[in-house]
């Protein structure tokens, strides 16, 4: 084999362990959901086989999914607004601090120790009618009967920041982090004050970090299930809510799988926009 | 001389000590874990071929009513049998339907349901195993009209044991609401604006339809207006805080007093109380009275699933789960002296005839599960 030959075929060998995970761990399930789809639900519960469209044309033209798919995407909005408004300072201070980097970047990593579940389940104790909040505000006599905090969208908005936000910080302290600081130093030396050369240097050149964490705080968020389950009302339903009930408790795996499609496929389309104007470099070194 | 004792007389004559009030309850499951414990290690060969099975699992409701099972029913037996119980939890029968479905056949083999309606759906989508009753010679101390049910549905022959019974009732906090203002209102208190966000219910479709006719004046098991039913789902979606989803979260809500009234599983409310929270309780006029059944998935290790319902089943034994979970069980009390806890619990039969609660009819249910548990779904989210 020629020595041209061999090198060609280097990088599918080393590549060849993860590609076989993601075909095998990801791209035949989603064939598997992508068939589910055209099959059907007997009223026992049973599937039948087959190439029906009843549950895209559901999915697609009934109002009652458009509308939740609607609010979920505004939901997980807001949460990456809110990410990114509380993130960036954050992670400004994280990456201009001098010593003590790392150990604030284990800081930011010590939520992940903690299961999502738990930290979610936390605000029950916090926010909660005997949580510690309306203790405090009852002891100092600011309030005299304990105020209803939870279980509403806004609750559920604060579950999803306290869930995403280290995910925001990481990625613009990544993009902050790669700025030479004498762009700064030049920007002041020229006459600029630290305001003007936060706003027109430093702030553009992060702004790919910016959008990388606001897109991963989005998906991850527009995806989410568990939140609105915990911290939300009856009417908090987001759509991966719509999916588990479909799956779970009426046991529609077409219809399920139709709808999980669906989420997937706008979310795809999002990602593909970012992918298109910003690529997807920046999000890898977030990740990373 | 002394004669060598074998293991089954060792037990036996503990049994019998413990039958005879010789032992407390403690001290005898203490001494069947400790003689299990010794067998197994001084035959380590003989325990081996006794659990010629790898394992038996079982999934149930957690809590309160895992802990009772796991306590007083799996470590005595794996003491004895060297069979091994793993004991998941499920949420719903719903949830838990779906993981069975997705399975392996063996991968589930023992399930704690609820209701004949579930027994149905299993048997309907080819789940039923077919239990062989000559190694279940405690089922003749079960209540007859509790097995009959089952038979029909699966051609005479049974796929459970059932194992316990109990009500979904309402759950109120004596601190706000009196038992007088509780007779007077009944069902309807789930949907008085008075208590609009101190009210809760499961999210359960079954459970909300149940109660959106009782509310309504009909028969839950015959409602002829559907749409008054809705109507009064969406009444009390707009007055509850939240649905709760599990046993842990009802209780969690009650005890915190996030919430004053909710309907709530008999057994969960009488562990409040026994905490020492002054919820009370009521069942209304044909109020949900549900049987919970022992139900072997097909393609189980047949021989030790059946080897650990007889054991669940020995009086003993589901005498001291049902004083654990809180609530009554199966077994017939003409037949059988349940101690002085059980009369006490909430939904207690001492007849045995059950005449007094009303169970879902399975027919009628799961004729209509496809339909009203989709409609649920979007009622539930505001439609």
């Amino acid at each position: 084999m020629s020595v041209e030959a061999r090198e060609a075929r280097q990088p599918w060998i080393l590549l060849s362990p993860a590609l076989t995970a993601i075909v095998l761990l990801l791209v035949v399930p989603l064939i598997f959901i992508l068939v589910y789809s055209f099959w059907l639900r007997t009223a026992t519960g049973a599937d039948v086989a087959g190439f029906h469209l009843d549950n895209w044309q559901e999915a697609l033209t009934d109002p009652f999914y458009r509308d939740i798919l609607l609010g979920t995407l505004k939901i997980a909005a807001i949460t990456a607004v809110v990410c990114a408004l509380m993130g960036y300072p954050a992670a400004y201070f994280i990456a201009r601090s001098e010593g003590n980097k790392a150990i604030l970047l284990l800081l930011l990593m010590l939520p992940f120790w903690i299961s999502y579940i738990i930290r979610t389940m936390s605000w029950i104790n916090i926010l909660g009618v005997s949580g510690a909040f309306n203790t405090f505000l009852m002891w100092t006599g600011v309030i005299s009967e304990p105020i209803q905090m939870l279980y509403n969208q806004t609750t559920v908005i604060l579950g999803l920041v306290h869930f995403l936000l280290p995910f925001m910080v990481l990625n613009v302290f990544v993009s902050l982090d790669g700025i030479d600081t004498n762009l700064e130093d030049a920007a002041n030396s020229l006459g600029a004050t630290k305001w003007e050369s936060f706003v027109q240097v430093t702030l553009p050149l992060s702004l790919p970090g910016l959008a990388a964490g606001g897109l991963l705080c989005f998906v991850l968020a527009a995806g989410t299930y568990i939140t609105p389950l915990v911290l939300g009302g009856p009417r908090d339903a987001m759509f991966a809510n719509l999916v588990f009930e479909a799956i779970i408790t009426q046991l529609n795996w077409p219809l399920g799988s139709a709808l999980s499609l669906m989420l997937l496929a706008v979310l795809g389309v999002l990602v593909m926009i970012y992918n298109r104007y910003l690529g997807m470099a920046q999000l890898m070194k977030g990740l990373g | 001389m002394t004669k060598k004792m074998d293991n089954t007389t060792r037990y036996e004559r503990l049994l019998e000590r413990y039958g005879n009030g010789d032992l407390d309850r403690r001290s005898f499951l203490g001494l069947i874990g400790a003689a299990g414990l010794a067998y197994g290690v001084q035959t380590p060969f003989a325990r081996q071929a006794l659990a010629a099975t790898d394992e038996v699992r079982f999934d149930g409701w957690g809590g309160v009513v895992s802990e009772a099972f796991r306590k007083y029913a799996f470590d005595p037996y794996t003491a004895k049998t060297g069979v091994p119980v793993v004991d998941g939890t499920f949420g719903g029968g719903d949830e838990y339907l779906s993981r069975v479905k997705a399975s392996q056949p063996g991968e589930y083999n023992i399930a704690h349901l609820s209701g004949v309606f579930d027994y149905a759906r299993y048997a309907n989508l080819g789940f039923a195993s077919e239990l062989n009753e000559a190694n279940i010679p405690n089922l003749e101390f079960v209540i007859p009209k509790l097995v009959d049910v089952y038979r029909p549905i699966t051609g005479g022959k049974l796929s459970c044991v059932p194992y316990d019974y109990g009500t979904t009732g309402i759950a109120y906090n004596r601190k706000y609401i009196s038992d007088e203002e509780m007779k007077t209102k009944g069902a309807k208190i789930l949907i008085d604006e008075a208590y609009k966000g101190k009210i809760s219910g499961w999210g359960d479709w079954r459970t909300r339809i149940w109660f959106g006719a009782l509310q309504t004046g009909q028969d839950p098991n015959n409602a002829e207006d559907m749409d008054a039913v809705w109507d009064a789902i969406r009444a009390h979606r707009d007055l509850s805080l939240k649905y709760w989803t599990s046993g842990a979260e009802l209780m969690s809500l009650l005890a915190e007093e996030e919430i004053y009234v909710t309907e709530a599983w008999s057994g969960r409310i009488y562990a409040l109380q026994e905490q020492g929270h002054d919820i009370g309780y009521m069942d209304p006029p044909n109020g949900y009275g549900w049987q919970e059944c022992l139900f072997v998935i097909k393609g189980s290790p047949m021989e030790a699933c059946e080897e650990l319902l007889n054991f669940m089943l020995a009086p003993e034994t589901s005498i001291a789960v049902a004083e654990g979970q809180n609530y009554p069980p199966a077994l017939d009390p003409s037949k059988v002296e349940l101690g002085d806890k059980i009369p006490t619990l909430p939904a207690f039969d001492p007849e045995g005839t059950l005449a007094g609660l009303t169970f879902a009819d399975p027919g009628y249910w799961n004729g209509h599960e496809a339909e009203w548990s989709k409609t649920f779904g979007r009622v539930q989210k505001g439609y």
